[in-house]
Formats: C-alpha cells, sequence, structure tokens
C-alpha cells in the first residue's frame, strides 16, 4: 500500500482539467498499490481553497491547501521546497505531476531535490511488484518506450488528455498547510502571466482542433479557422510552425515536433502540407480530416479523410454544413 | 560571459524505426545522428550573448559515445570555443544519472550561465536542465522562447499551454531553450576549419545507479489507410456524414 501526492494545477485561481486527470492517475496508482491515500496539493493566493472540492470529487481523500499571495502566479522554488518537503518524510510511495509546462518544470526540481527517479510523460502505467511499470513516447513519438520506475517515493508525470477524469467523490476534507520557504524570497519571479483568449478552450482540452497552415496565406485568413471552431463549438484552433514563425499565430499555438503534442478526437489540418515535425505532434488525434489544393500533399496519407481543394472554399462550406449540423 | 552549453547526439528521426527481436530497444544500424535541435537553438543563444558581450567564451558538454566528437566539432564550428565529452556508450532513460553526470562536470566552471534544450527529441523526458540546476544551486527558468540578459540579471518568457509567462531570474542561471527564440546559423568554412584545432577533452562519464530503466520498445500503431472523400466544397456534405455516422466526433 502507498498514499500518493498529487500536484493538482491551476492557473490564475482556476484549477486546470490537467488536475482532475492527475487525481485520476492518482487514484489509479493508490488503488494499484494496494488501496493508499491521494492527496492533492492545491497552491494559490486567497480562495484558491473553493477548488479544492472537484479534486474530492475525482478522488482526492485529503486537499493539501497552500494559500498566499506568493504563489498567486507560478512560484516553482517554493513550490518545489514544498514538495520535497511534503514527500520526504516517507508518508508517500509516489509523486504525481501533469506533464504541463509547470508539471515537467516543477518534477524534475523535485526529483533532484531528493535525490529521486522521475519518468515523465506517460500515457499509461501499472504497479509491478511496487514499481511503476509506464509507457512513455520515444524518438518523436515514433517509439514508444516500457519504462521501470524504482525507488521511493518514484516521482512520475501523465501526459494531458491520456487519463480522462473520472468521478470517484470522496468527503471533501481539506488541510491548510505553509510554504517550506519565504515564497518572497525565490530568486525566480514569475512576473506576468500572458493569458491568451481566456474564454477559448485550450489545445490540450479542446475535443476538436482546427489547425491552420501557410495555405491560409495571411493571418487574418485564420478568421476561416476560427469561424468553424466556433461552429464546433468545443474546438480550439492551432498552427504550423510557419505560421508560428511569421507571427500569424502566437508562438503557444504550434502543434508539431518542437511545439505542442495533441490528440484530439478530431484534427482538421487546413493548407497544411503535413511535414514530418508536424505530424509529430499530432497523429495520436483520433480522427483527422485535410484540406489541401495539393493531392499530393503528405498530410493525406496520415488523413483518415481528405478534400483536395482550396480552404478558402472548403473551410466556409465547412463551417456551414457543421452549424447546420449542429442545428439539427 | 562565460557560457556552457549541454548537447546531445539524437537520431536524425525522418527514419522509420525499427525494434530488435527481443523488443528491447530499437536498431540503431542505419540511423544518423545529429545536435538535438533545441540544443542547436541553445548553442546560438549563447553565440549571440557572447557576441553581444564582447567577450567571454561558449563551451559545449555532450554525453554520449566517441562518435559524438562530431556534434560537439559542429558546435566548435559554429563558434563554440571549447567542448567536453563524458564518453559512454549506456543509452541512459534516467535524467537524474545524466544530470548528475553533467552537474559534477560543470560544477566549479564559474559559468554566468548553462544552456540546455527544452528537452531531447530522443529521450523526451524534458527534465535535464532543471536537474543540473537543483544539483547547482542555480535558479533556473525552463521552455525559454525570449531572453533578455542584462548585466548581473536576466528576463525571459516562458511558454505554457495557450499563455506565456515573464520571468526574471539573477545570473549565474541555468536557462533551458524552446522553439522560437532563433534560428540556428549554419557553420561556415571556416568555421569548421578552426573547429579542428579547438580543445576536445574527452574522459569517462561518471553515471551512478540508475532508477529508470526501459524494459522494452515497441512501435506506436500505425494509421489505417485514409481516403479522398472528394474534391472541392462539393465533398463537404460526404465529409460531415462521415464525420457524423463513421467516426462519430459531430
Ligand atoms: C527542427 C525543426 C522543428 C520543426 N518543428 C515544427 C513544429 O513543431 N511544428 C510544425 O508545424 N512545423 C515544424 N517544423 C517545420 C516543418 O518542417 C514545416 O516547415 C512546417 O510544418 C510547414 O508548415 P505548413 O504546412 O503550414 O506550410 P507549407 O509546408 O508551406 O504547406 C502549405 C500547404 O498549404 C497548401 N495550400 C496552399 N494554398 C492552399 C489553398 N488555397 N487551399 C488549400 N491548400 C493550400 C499547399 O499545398 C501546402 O501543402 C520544424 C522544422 C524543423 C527543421
Ligand atoms: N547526454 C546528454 N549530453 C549532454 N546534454 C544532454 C544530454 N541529455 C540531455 N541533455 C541536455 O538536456 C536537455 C533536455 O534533455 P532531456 O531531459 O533528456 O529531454 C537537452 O536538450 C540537452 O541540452
Amino acid at each position: 500500500m502507498a498514499n500518493v501526492l498529487v500536484f493538482a494545477e491551476s492557473r490564475a485561481g482556476d484549477l486546470r482539467k490537467v488536475a482532475l486527470e492527475a487525481v485520476t492517475a492518482a487514484r489509479t496508482l493508490a488503488e494499484q498499490s494496494g488501496g493508499g491515500q491521494v492527496h492533492a496539493v492545491l497552491a494559490g493566493a486567497a480562495g484558491i481553497a473553493g477548488k479544492a472540492e472537484a479534486l474530492a470529487a475525482h478522488g482526492a481523500d485529503k486537499v493539501l491547501v497552500l494559500e498566499h499571495e506568493g504563489f498567486a502566479l507560478y512560484n516553482p522554488e517554493a513550490l518545489a521546497a514544498t514538495l520535497a518537503g511534503l514527500l520526504q518524510g516517507g508518508a508517500y510511495g509516489y509523486g504525481l505531476f501533469s506533464a504541463t509546462s509547470h508539471g515537467r518544470d516543477l518534477s524534475p526540481r523535485v526529483a533532484a531535490k531528493l535525490g529521486v527517479g522521475l519518468a515523465a510523460d506517460l500515457t499509461g502505467f501499472a504497479v509491478e511488484g511496487g514499481a511503476v511499470v509506464g509507457q512513455h513516447p520515444i524518438n518523436n513519438a515514433k517509439v514508444v518506450a516500457t519504462l521501470a520506475l524504482s525507488g521511493s517515493p518514484a516521482l512520475l508525470s501523465v501526459r494531458p488528455a491520456a487519463f480522462q477524469p473520472v468521478a470517484a467523490a470522496r468527503p471533501l476534507a481539506t488541510e491548510a498547510i505553509t510554504s517550506a520557504v519565504d515564497p518572497s524570497a525565490s530568486r525566480v519571479k514569475v512576473v506576468e502571466l500572458k493569458q491568451g483568449n481566456t474564454d477559448k478552450i485550450d489545445l490540450n482540452d479542446a475535443p476538436v482542433i482546427v489547425a491552420g497552415g501557410r495555405g491560409l496565406k495571411a493571418a487574418e485568413h485564420f478568421k476561416l479557422c476560427e469561424d468553424l471552431a466556433e461552429a464546433f463549438g468545443n474546438a480550439a484552433v492551432g498552427a504550423t510552425r510557419a505560421v508560428t514563425d511569421d507571427g500569424w499565430r502566437p508562438h503557444s499555438d504550434q502543434i508539431g515536433q518542437t511545439g505542442r503534442n495533441v490528440s484530439p478526437d478530431l484534427y482538421i489540418a487546413a493548407g497544411i502540407s503535413g511535414a514530418i515535425q508536424h505530424l509529430a505532434g499530432m497523429r495520436t488525434s483520433r480522427t483527422i480530416v485535410a484540406i489541401n489544393k495539393d493531392k499530393d500533399a503528405p498530410i493525406f496519407k496520415i488523413a483518415d479523410y481528405g478534400i483536395v481543394g482550396d480552404v478558402f472554399e472548403v473551410l466556409p462550406a465547412l463551417t456551414a454544413a457543421v452549424k447546420a449540423a449542429k442545428a439539427s | 560571459m562565460k557560457i556552457a552549453v549541454c548537447i546531445k547526439r539524437v537520431p536524425v528521426m525522418e527514419v522509420k524505426f525499427a525494434i530488435t527481436a527481443d523488443g528491447s530497444r530499437y536498431e540503431e544500424t542505419g540511423l544518423k545522428y545529429d545536435i538535438n535541435d533545441f540544443d542547436l537553438w541553445a548553442i546560438e543563444a549563447a553565440l549571440q550573448l557572447k557576441e553581444k558581450a564582447g567577450a567571454g567564451s561558449v563551451h559545449v558538454v555532450c554525453l554520449g559515445p566517441n562518435a559524438a566528437q562530431e556534434q560537439i566539432r559542429k558546435a566548435m564550428a559554429m563558434g563554440a570555443d571549447s567542448g567536453t565529452l563524458l564518453e559512454t556508450d549506456a543509452r541512459v532513460y534516467d535524467g537524474l544519472a545524466v544530470a548528475r553526470a553533467l552537474a559534477a562536470e560543470l560544477k566549479d566552471g564559474g559559468y554566468d550561465l548553462v544552456l540546455f534544450g527544452r528537452v531531447a527529441i530522443d529521450s523526451m523526458n524534458q527534465m535535464t536542465g532543471p536537474m543540473v540546476a537543483e544539483l547547482l544551486g542555480l535558479p533556473v527558468v525552463t521552455n525559454v522562447f525570449k531572453l533578455d540578459i542584462g548585466g548581473a540579471t536576466g528576463r525571459a518568457e516562458r511558454v505554457l499551454e495557450g499563455a506565456s509567462e515573464v520571468v526574471e531570474f539573477p545570473l549565474p542561471a541555468v536557462l533551458t531553450i524552446d522553439d522560437g527564440l532563433n534560428k540556428e546559423r549554419l557553420p561556415s568554412l571556416k568555421g569548421i576549419m578552426a573547429a579542428k584545432k579547438k580543445p576536445l577533452d574527452v574522459k569517462p562519464a561518471a553515471l551512478g545507479e540508475q532508477a529508470v530503466v526501459a524494459r522494452s520498445m515497441a512501435l506506436p500503431p500505425e494509421r489505417a489507410a485514409g481516403r479522398i472523400v472528394g474534391e472541392g466544397a462539393d465533398a463537404v456534405p460526404e465529409l460531415v456524414r462521415l464525420l457524423q455516422t463513421e467516426a462519430k466526433v459531430l
């Protein structure tokens, strides 16, 4: 039996969906290791405690609430010190993080402080004889490695969207904790959070992604992708590196080998050639649709459905058809 | 400005990988190697900072097989001044083991900055930089795509999912470099000639115990072949029908 400490990620006072995924994964880990407890760490400015309920609803036996102005923005040094402090007493067999920008910044700091192993970015795992054995994509996601992680506590991070949140209601139990170090004394200071459009869903959370490439010809034509995304209602807009390099879309919209890895239910690639570096970030999508005027474009090789045609004609027609389908 | 850059020799990914018959690893025969993409941008960042400061040095450190001297020479041809190879034939999956070996090498270097790539495209671990920083007791900013160094402090912007954050930090510091910061320069002919004479130190890598090991490898399931639904806007009704009835995503 081993208890699991899970870091529940929030941003600007809101719980992120990955936090619920992480608690679900932690629940699985606790059950598989013989039925331990799941404790979630929730850090933020005053008011963050109000988000503890959702964590309990997904299986956190206790929520450790770190409420302080010094955690209004990401405070990696104070968080790492606090998490390392919680993990080092022997109370936990595992520490679990989301394999997000923050989770992948925080978990290696904690692992190095404790001198323990970290298995990152797992898409699945099982506990075998006390050791976590998990799957992790390597070589640009062209190979899947099964890694075995030993030691205690052992740290792991789980890939966004690999574990869907599952309700597993626990009575809400919270405990206020304090930072292991003075949060205002951190050398690394996040001074500003630049949020994209906050009422749009994030690429990693969106079940549908409409991605645009250089075939859209100019920044303003991304309106066509935005319109289609809006017709779906649950979609986000992504882009190729050619597009983010030209500044048509922000850097954080880039999908691919050196951008973000996504696996939505539906990925629509509009005016995208399908370069290997782009495919590396989206080939695990459940259904892929490609719209390209070049019938030999490599994107058609991995697309489930292709339309050979001009994005300036096909996208508006598709937007109208999706609207009609949604309305009926 | 004294800068160290950690660079990794990684397979060129434009290939179809094969798994050995015993399923324990991927085949190496036929693979080509290069410097990890992100590390090229880290080298470029270091060279630009040195050029801007008008003085200083760029030292590259690589843990890998003897053949990785090729990647160190390439970094030198781009403009790095010197290099160290921590030699090992082991394929290491435990990021902390690598970080410990690199930290031991960097510890007494007196660097103002130690740069890493955000992630190695082979391991996809994304952990070595922050681990080395912890082991050295240095501040670290990861996923940097904008950078401004002024004297003893720096300001960087780092990528988040759908957002970014602006971070201030003191030097000396560790940074991990993301796509978008710069485009790497190509080695010039003059650079390639000069690289041959630059100091390259080779010593055995001190790899300790490993808590993370690879048990087996597999290829991800292939995507079933898709189909062209049709041409132009006329194909849209059929696409929508397929999305509704076959793919069930609408
Ligand atoms: C180290 C490295 C890392 C990289 N990382 C990434 C990454 O993370 N993500 C990424 O995306 N790329 C990445 N790239 C870049 C990648 O190699 C490609 O250059 C890029 O993906 C191309 O983007 P694109 O498809 O938008 O543009 P293009 O390749 O120019 O393709 C445009 C497509 O639009 C089609 N088209 C043109 N007009 C129309 C029209 N009117 N209607 C319909 N179709 C039209 C064309 O037929 C063409 O297929 C990386 C490259 C390198 C070297
Ligand atoms: N064997 C290595 N030798 C030198 N640097 C490395 C090595 N492995 C990782 N790194 C550095 O750490 C970064 C992140 O690697 P990883 O944590 O393996 O994804 C790389 O971009 C390199 O800068």
